[in-house]
């Protein structure tokens, strides 16, 4: 009898022991996991600077792309690159930001709404490369907005519409009913509690979402190659600001274009080495960018959630 | 007795333009969500319209069951077989990465990592996925590739596997993010129960966790392959493109998308047949996607869990 017993504890005691080791191999699967992440980002990282660093001179900022690789540099990708952004910006913040506020504070619930909240659900889920088909088929030649910044810039936003609204509709979600209570107190109107009390207070929820949304926009490639941008362009769009009446100009609008991440493809796939290392340096100034638009976006959400108690 | 006057002040009265600026303001908002159903149209209606042109030229037969893909050359095939393949073959070598690596590392920051490290893991992780995609091409093309070459002398400069495998790296950030947002949002009552039997923490994930998140799980993954099949710049870089049947990731290949990359970056004249290659190519391409989100969204019906 006691010899069975302490059978039945070794027979117990070998199976802890079992689900034990098991529990610590996941762990370490985990840790490692983890830690091939943060080393492929370290190699990344870390090709990109040995190989582009050098590269990194102010004349790389201010030159032009040339056959030469040691005079190339990337003034037209970037320049091309913040205009765009600002064309992106002006359309997908002002869209997105109504449609998110329709959603969530008019929608009623009928058939219409589901239809567009399930549509902004899948249009985020759609490869980027139809979004420049449907540029190129619609700006392009529909409209006859031609291979311009314009295009660009609409086509981004189109991309990144789906991200604006989700964070819009995040951020008003996060308001407590009694705000609005209070505004419809005072005998506010509908469109001056969401003018006044509900978009204001949202603010810092949406800028995290658009930032996001343009980090994403300053990366994307294959849409802007599908629209045409051009590999070799060597020169400026006209200013915006003029020094004459009426000050300013938006010729820039319907210019030619190539953007930081179209410049690095173009340089990756020439044979020759210093053209790599130049897509290397490229590559970095546009990693530094991105990391650094996500990282305010994260430490803003990070601020929020703690500073902001309803 | 007071008059209506004295009651209620001109400014406070029932204003006709108060109330049409409300509506219209209302009608506008309406006009911008509902934009977004116009852009699923607009994308729709476009790949179907030029394909419909296209389909004119070519049989729908010898569309699907031609292998050989060579729209630009004098002796013109149009078997959309080879650009499939090379999409499923470098979308498998993503997912047998990231799906794996995307789990462990959600079920790690999800149910063993301490609060500090989640905190830490979670931006990270967030940071590489926002990463270009054209950086993770350089990197697949000039660190990868060469790295595997040591490995594999055989393998070319281009590669459905290398480019497949940074692919899986760019993805697992999602797979994981999403995957740990799901099982974060089980209860901690049914972990506590789990405990409180004697499972341990792994049992608890594997027996407990993961069932109960499985609709939010299989969104994560569905995610994840819709990212594959649709990624673009890595293959373009690091795959090569020329449309090629095979089945052996050890060679290079064009995907669907790389193709539509590589017409776009020559000069082809809007309407020919050429031009309208790109959109049935996306008509492909869009129809695939579309399979794995109606399947995710089946998924996500059938395993939802409520509390």
């Amino acid at each position: 009898m006691a010899m069975n017993h302490s059978d039945n504890l070794n027979e117990i005691r070998a199976i802890i022991a079992y689900h034990k080791r098991w529990d610590l191999l996941a762990l370490i699967a985990g840790i490692v996991a983890l830690m091939i992440a943060v080393l492929t980002f370290i190699a990344l990282f870390g090709n990109m600077i040995i190989d582009g660093m050098p590269r990194l001179t102010w004349e790389f900022f201010t030159s032009f792309p040339s056959r030469k690789p040691e005079a190339a540099g990337i003034l037209s990708a970037w320049v091309g690159t913040t205009l765009i952004m600002l064309v992106t910006a002006a359309a997908a913040v002002p869209l997105g930001v109504a449609a998110g506020v329709y959603l969530e504070e008019y929608a009623p619930k009928n058939l219409i709404t589901e239809i567009i909240e399930i549509n902004v659900t899948n249009l985020a889920g759609v490869p980027s490369i139809i979004y420049g088909l449907l540029a190129l088929g619609l700006f392009v030649y529909e409209l006859g907005l031609g291979q311009s910044i314009l295009s660009a810039g609409l086509t981004l936003a189109l991309l990144i519409l789906p991200i604006v609204i989700v964070a819009t509709r995040e951020a008003i979600r996060s308001i407590p009913v009694s705000i609005r209570e209070g505004a419809y107190a005072l005998g506010a109107t509908k469109w001056q509690t969401v003018a006044d009390h509900v978009i204001p207070y949202s603010a810092p929820g949406i800028l995290t979402g658009v930032i996001i949304g343009l980090a994403r926009a300053i990366g994307e490639t294959a849409p802007i190659i599908t629209i045409g941008a051009l590999t070799f362009i060597a020169f400026l769009p006209p200013s915006p600001i003029q020094d004459e009446f009426p000050f300013v100009s938006f010729e820039w609008l319907m210019e030619p274009f190539t953007v930081m991440p179209i410049q690095m493809f173009n340089w990756i796939s020439r044979p020759q080495e210093a053209f790599q290392h130049n897509a290397a340096a490229a590559g970095l100034v546009l990693v530094v960018m991105t990391l650094l638009m996500n990282g305010l976006a994260i430490y803003l959400r990070y601020r929020l959630r703690k500073k902001i108690k309803w | 007795m007071a008059t209506p006057e004295t009651r209620s002040p001109k400014s406070l009265r029932h204003s006709y333009k108060r109330n049409l600026k409300e509506r219209s303001i209302e009608m506008l908002l309406f006009l911008a969500a509902f934009f977004s159903v116009f852009i699923t149209f607009a994308i729709i209606y476009l790949l179907i319209s030029e394909s419909f042109i296209f389909f004119e030229h070519v049989s729908i037969w010898e569309f699907l069951t031609d292998t050989q893909w060579t729209p630009l050359f004098d002796d013109a095939h149009y078997g959309i077989l080879p650009l499939v393949s090379g999409t499923v073959v470098s979308s498998l070598v993503a997912l047998v990465i990231a799906l794996p690596f995307g789990t462990i590392i959600a079920i790690y920051l999800s149910e063993f990592a301490p609060f500090a490290v989640r905190e830490i893991a979670k931006p990270f992780l967030e940071l590489l996925g926002g990463i270009p995609t054209v950086v993770y091409g350089y990197f697949a093309l000039l660190f990868v590739t060469p790295l595997l070459q040591t490995l594999l002398p055989e393998l070319p400069g281009f590669s459905l596997l290398s480019a497949g495998l940074v692919m899986g790296i760019m993805i697992i950030p999602y797979v994981s993010s999403m995957t740990e947002d799901a099982m974060r949002s089980v209860p901690m009552h049914l972990r506590e129960g789990s405990y409180a039997i004697g499972a341990t923490r792994f049992q608890t994930a594997v027996k407990v966790v993961m069932p109960a998140s499985l609709s939010g799980i299989a969104a994560a993954y569905i995610l994840g392959i819709s990212r594959a099949v649709g990624e673009t710049m890595v293959v373009a870089i690091a795959a090569g493109m020329q449309p090629n049947l095979v089945w052996n990731p050890m060679e290079p290949a064009a995907t669907i998308t790389t193709y539509i990359v590589q017409v776009s970056l020559g000069d082809l004249p809007h309407g020919s047949i050429g031009y309208q290659t790109i959109f049935a190519a996306g008509l492909t391409l869009l129809l695939l996607t579309l399979v794995f989100n109606i399947l995710g969204h089946l998924l996500r019906k059938r395993y939802r869990e409520i509390y």
